[in-house]
């Protein structure tokens, strides 16, 4: 301890090398917190840089682990996503695809992610929602939103808390299938009161291409009366109905299946797009690591080697110090 | 210096010309929205933000109303979880509306049907594919492209008839004792896929 102070006095009375043979006497295997607070050339010691390294190294490990959990997740539901494709596409051909119908009532539905650490697909789909909340709303026109999924109500209900008339969680846990679908979609059809349902999600391009997309489903009375205006869904009136007892009611069954048949859809193309936005993020993620700890390694190659050097000055230094004096 | 700047100049001049001769999509490139109303309201509200794709501009289109009567009907069969046909030309396909069977011939009238549990065939010169469905809809288009959607099909040789004996039995039961309303429209349902089943694989 007295040595520490009578070193640092030397240091600053002698500023020459001469202070220095006492260092030279002090064991070279002592830690270099010693030898930072006396040369004050270097901020940060090994000690610290190797801990820093340690904990990139295990941050890269996790991140890599979560990014083959994301890839075989999104294996496992790519092709179901992909076979779902063929489900809305007789709907649309039948009944057209309207976004910009004018409603007095519309719906977003905004299907999100339970989990984090995905990227920006849940900022995108919100995004889009307040976008189409804003295009839906005027005088005598009013839009709520049906949120699936923690993410986007975590968002959504900092300032829209009173436009959400119903949220759904914890989708994802047990694997998708169209039951459990359809009787999600009974339950958002039962509590909300509708024209249109506009239902957003992330369609699945590619592994690394996920499209905001927004399907539209008219209620019974607006196709009926869009029908009669003509327009796009003019040609609905020449087709005949085989079964049940009014247009109406078939109409009805008909808006209803296909709810659940593009939320069946949207369900699986969002989970797809969740996985895959999950593994690019986790990828970038331990690349990122990996260059943080290249760059750790130089910087603590570089404190290690400095402090040998300044060790071996010191001793050769000192060495030559008594010689001269001899 | 100057010679290599025209040099690369030239160049990129043909590549540029090249590339217009046969200009081809990059497979990443993305669809477009199809709808313009609804991208210039868009871009009023949220100028700063693509507009989002609609479902279709995802889809091919259809095949517009031909003035003579196909001889072939297109026919695309979906399921929730696989597309069993798509765009496949047959000859007649019998669906099991909830007005009995119905035959679906080239140039049928369009029609908006919905289906009972019961059997579909598909019919195609001598070949005869049998699906039993649970239930869904059919929608026959005036250009002889028939779209049916069932919630659930299978091949009716995939069928094991002594379960459905023993489905048949079980549900019959559960109706006499069904003591709610839920529990007997239930148990009716039962009731009724099951004898549909039976009569199926009998006739």
């Amino acid at each position: 301890m007295a040595m520490a102070v009578f070193r640092r006095e030397g240091r600053r009375l002698l500023p020459s090398i001469a202070a220095r043979p006492i260092a030279a006497i002090r064991s070279p295997l002592s830690s270099s917190d010693q030898e930072e607070g006396l040369l004050g050339l270097r901020s940060i010691s090994t000690q610290v840089v190797r801990n820093r390294m340690k904990s990139v190294k295990n941050i890269q490990k996790i991140t890599k682990a979560m990014k083959m959990v994301a890839a075989s997740k999104l294996r496992a539901v790519q092709g179901r996503a992909e076979n779902s494709r063929g489900l809305w596409q007789p709907f649309t051909a039948l009944l057209g695809d309207n976004p910009s119908i004018d409603v007095k009532k519309s719906v977003v539905v905004t299907l999100s992610s339970d989990k984090g650490l995905c990227g920006g697909i849940n900022s995108t789909v919100v995004k889009v929602s307040r976008a189409l909340y804003k295009l839906n709303s005027g005088p005598e026109k009013e839009v709520q939103f049906v949120i699936v999924g923690e993410k986007a109500k975590a968002i959504m209900f900092r300032d829209s808390k009173n436009d959400i008339v119903l949220s759904v969680t914890e989708l994802n846990k047990n694997p998708l299938n169209y039951a459990q679908v359809s009787v999600l979609a009974d339950d958002i059809l039962k509590n909300v009161e509708f024209d249109a349902l506009r239902i957003v999600y992330n369609k699945f391009h590619s592994v690394v291409a996920f499209l905001p997309t927004v399907s539209t489903v008219l209620s019974p009375e607006i196709i009926e009366k869009e029908s009669e205006i003509g327009g796009k869904l003019g040609e609905l009136d020449s087709y005949e109905i085989e079964g049940g007892e009014t247009k109406g009611e078939i109409l009805q069954n008909l808006a209803e299946f296909q709810f659940s048949c593009v939320m069946f859809n949207a369900v699986l193309e969002n989970a797809c797009s969740e996985m895959g936005a999950r593994m690019s993020a986790m990828d970038s993620s331990s690349r990122n690591a990996g260059e943080m700890l290249d760059r750790l390694t130089l910087t603590y190659n570089r404190t290690r080697q400095a402090s040998i050097t300044t060790e071996l000055i010191e001793i050769i230094s000192g060495a030559s110090a008594l010689e001269a004096a001899k | 210096m100057f010679k290599q700047a025209s040099r690369l100049l030239s160049r990129s001049v043909a590549v540029a010309s090249s590339k217009s001769a046969t200009t081809r999509a990059f497979s990443t490139e993305v669809p477009s929205t199809l709808d313009s109303t609804f991208v210039e309201s868009w871009k009023k509200v949220a100028p700063n933000m693509d507009p989002p794709q609609t479902p279709s501009a995802f889809m091919k289109p259809r095949p517009a109303t031909p003035s003579s009567i196909p001889t072939k009907l297109t026919v695309n069969f979906v399921l929730p979880y696989a597309s069993e046909l798509s765009g496949k030309e047959v000859d007649m396909v019998i669906i099991p509306a909830t007005t009995g069977q119905m035959g679906v011939l080239p140039g049928h009238v369009p029609t908006i049907a919905e289906l009972k549990p019961g059997i579909m065939s598909v019919h195609e010169g001598t070949d005869i594919k049998k699906y039993f469905l649970s239930s869904g809809f059919a929608l026959l288009h005036a250009n002889s492209v028939a779209d049916i959607i069932a919630v659930e099909a299978v091949p009716l040789d995939h069928i094991d008839p002594s379960q459905v004996q023993k489905g048949l039995a079980e549900f019959q039961q559960k109706l006499t004792s069904a003591t709610t309303d839920l529990e007997k429209a239930e148990a009716q349902i039962g009731v009724e896929v099951h004898s549909a089943i039976n009569a199926a694989l009998s006739g």
